[in-house]
């Protein structure tokens, strides 16, 4: 007999219930393994209910193919009936079953975890340890401006020490890549602006204030914000994942060994590059936006092109332009710092890097919405 | 140890144009520890995850138990995956996960065994490699050695019939490499599992090896088959012989 022959994949045994020398004894024949573990232990369990024997022995001479997954239950039974006050007995073990048995770690099934499970706390403990983390999160961040504030004048004293090659890179990531889903979502925004206005300045007859009430909305808020958003979407997660990935890897530490700062080295070029560019996406936004109403204005309300225009540039002035490039100029720092900062803090596996992503997103539209509010009521008493 | 468990017959491996291997055939046989060993390019890697059904070959088949895994099915390829476990170069333990979940996550998936069950026989792998009580550790908090030893331990969840090991030791320290090798030994002894283990470490695979198989870049095929000693001492072919004879370079400077 080789009980280590390899079962196939329908497994058969038998379980023969007899008598010798006043013990039950339980004949064990066929396959017994991980994939029939439960119905034999059902079957033994139930054979040993019905008899109820006090002397039990159970014999392995015509098992074909044992597994250690088997080989712990018989081991489990035995060790039950045993504090039943059952005599179990196991006879006839081949070689092979013999050391299938003798690499049962016995010790280890009774040795509790050396660290608990991680238990959910109450709520309020969980409302502390959140406030603790947002704490936390707020001076990690105010830190990395600190330090990336350090890294930018380093950078202005020495203008060599900035990898251009990769300002250029990611100008083009977040700029170039970007232009096609910016002028889709101005666009579309500008249709909407436009088409909901007229409904209701129809009402009233001033469908004259459209190209007025799309461009000022593009131009204030809708462009630099719906722009940064996007932005925040596409460059600030990939800056976090791509930084986090690099944590993990130990090339972060690798670069740190070399002597290189690494928010100088992988930081600056990316929130240079941003800023650099989404200024140009906003313009680009405010654009598309104002064509979005154009389209609406000529298609929907007898206007012309030259109409709507020229309503359009008389409404906007060159302060609301230059507030917009502020806002977009900020916007553009915070999702580049936030996304790089999120990234360092990364710490193990790709959960992690999962998990900061995210982070990145939320708390760079978060930002974004918070910063875009304070410029509002700034720009109101400046102006 | 007279009875093959896998079949590789005529495999060819390519990329492109570029040919890794043609026409490679051999077989594992129940119970046996077979190495294979080879210059980095030769396809060992390329082999290891055909034989484990993650890349189809351009030709040629795999046959487990009669049947060739890739073009019999997908329930033959699943049944066959069932069968055989995998002990990756860097563990690919989930890292969102506890040792314990990492090994419940097969038994769970592909058993109808109760949570009692399923708690013996999780306690039962990690004390046959020696973590009794890391149930509740996660990767992160593992050495290198721990981690490949709780690999073994989700690889051997199911009790397969062959178990696979990309680059075994690869990154270990030597006092490491070698509680490894004695736990493969233990491991093929006692549950008479078959192993195929890609490796470089000489001194490991004079210890395991029951047979070694030599890949070579230039001849895209296998060059030697035999027992690592035979080969070292027996062979004409100045490639096995530089093999298997190298030392360590002294420290030059």
């Amino acid at each position: 007999m080789k009980v280590n022959m390899k079962a196939p994949y329908t497994k058969s045994y038998r379980v023969e219930v007899g008598s010798a020398e006043g013990r039950s004894v339980f004949g064990l024949s066929g396959d017994f393994s991980i994939s029939n573990l439960s119905a034999f232990t059902s079957e033994i369990d139930a054979r040993i209910r019905a008899i109820r024997p006090a002397f039990l022995t159970m014999d392995f001479s015509a098992i074909r193919y044992l597994d250690s997954a088997a080989a712990l239950a018989f081991l489990t039974i035995k060790k039950r009936e045993a504090q039943n006050g059952v005599d179990c007995a196991f006879v006839h073990l081949s070689n092979e079953a013999e050391r299938i048995f003798s690499v049962i770690p016995e010790a280890a099934l009774a040795q509790p975890p050396l660290k608990p499970q991680t238990e959910r706390h109450n709520v309020l403990i969980q409302i502390g340890q959140s406030s603790v983390h947002i704490a936390r999160d707020l001076m990690a961040f105010i830190t990395f401006i600190g330090e990336l504030i350090a890294a930018a004048v380093y950078t202005i004293r020495h203008p060599a020490s900035l990898r251009w090659k990769d300002v250029l890179f990611y100008m083009h990531r977040a700029g170039v890549d970007g232009l096609p889903i910016v002028a889709l979502i101005g666009l579309l925004t500008g249709l909407i602006i436009a088409f909901m206005s007229f409904l209701q300045l129809k009402q009233i007859g001033a469908n004259i204030y459209v190209p007025a009430l799309v461009s000022f909305a593009m131009v204030k808020e809708l462009g630099p914000l719906m722009t940064a958003i996007l932005v925040a979407g596409r460059s600030g997660s990939a800056y976090a994942a791509e930084i986090g990935t690099m944590v993990v890897n130990e090339e972060v530490d690798a670069l740190m060994t070399m002597g290189f700062n690494p928010i100088r080295f992988l930081a600056m070029p990316k929130v240079l590059a941003t800023i650099l560019v989404v200024p140009i996406l906003t313009i680009y936004s405010d654009f598309f936006g104002i064509l979005g109403g154009l389209i609406i204005g000529v298609t929907s309300l007898d206007l012309t092109v030259t109409t709507y225009v020229t309503q359009s540039v008389k409404t906007i002035k060159v302060f609301d332009v230059v507030t917009s490039l502020i806002k977009a100029s900020v916007f553009a720092a915070l999702i580049a710092a936030i996304g790089c900062q999120k990234g360092f803090q990364v710490r193990a596996g790709a959960q992690d890097v999962g998990k900061f992503t995210t982070s990145a997103v939320v708390t760079a539209i978060f930002m974004i919405v918070l910063t875009d509010s304070i410029f509002a009521i700034m720009f109101y008493y400046i102006k | 140890m007279d009875t093959d468990i896998i079949t590789v017959e005529n495999l060819t491996a390519r990329f492109g144009t570029n040919i890794v291997f043609e026409e490679v055939s051999f077989n594992v046989r129940k119970g046996e520890i077979l190495v294979i060993v080879g210059e980095s390019g030769c396809g060992k890697s390329t082999l290891l995850k055909m034989m484990i059904g993650l890349n189809r070959p351009v030709a040629g088949q795999i046959r487990f138990q009669g049947a060739d895994i890739f073009s019999s099915g997908e329930q033959i390829l699943g049944a066959y995956r069932k069968s055989i476990g995998v002990l990756f170069q860097s563990s690919a333990l989930l890292g969102s996960m506890t040792l314990r979940e990492n090994i419940e996550l097969p038994l769970g998936e592909y058993t109808d065994l109760s949570p009692e069950e399923i708690d013996r026989i999780i306690k039962m792998k990690l004390g046959m490699v020696n973590l009794a009580g890391y149930d509740h550790h996660y990767p992160s908090e593992l050495s290198g050695g721990m981690k490949k030893r709780a690999g073994i331990a989700r690889a051997m969840a199911l009790d397969p019939q062959v178990l696979f090991f990309d680059e075994l030791s690869a990154g270990l320290d030597p006092v490491t490499a070698v509680e490894l090798d004695d736990l493969i030994l233990k491991t093929n002894s006692a549950l008479g599992t078959s192993m195929v283990i890609v490796t470089h470490e000489l001194e490991s695979i004079y210890k395991i090896a029951h047979r070694v198989l030599m890949l070579d870049k230039q001849a895209r095929g296998i060059i030697a088959e035999g027992h690592p000693r035979e080969l070292k001492e027996r062979s004409t072919d100045p490639r096995v012989t530089n093999f298997f004879r190298r030392q360590k370079p002294e420290a030059s400077f």
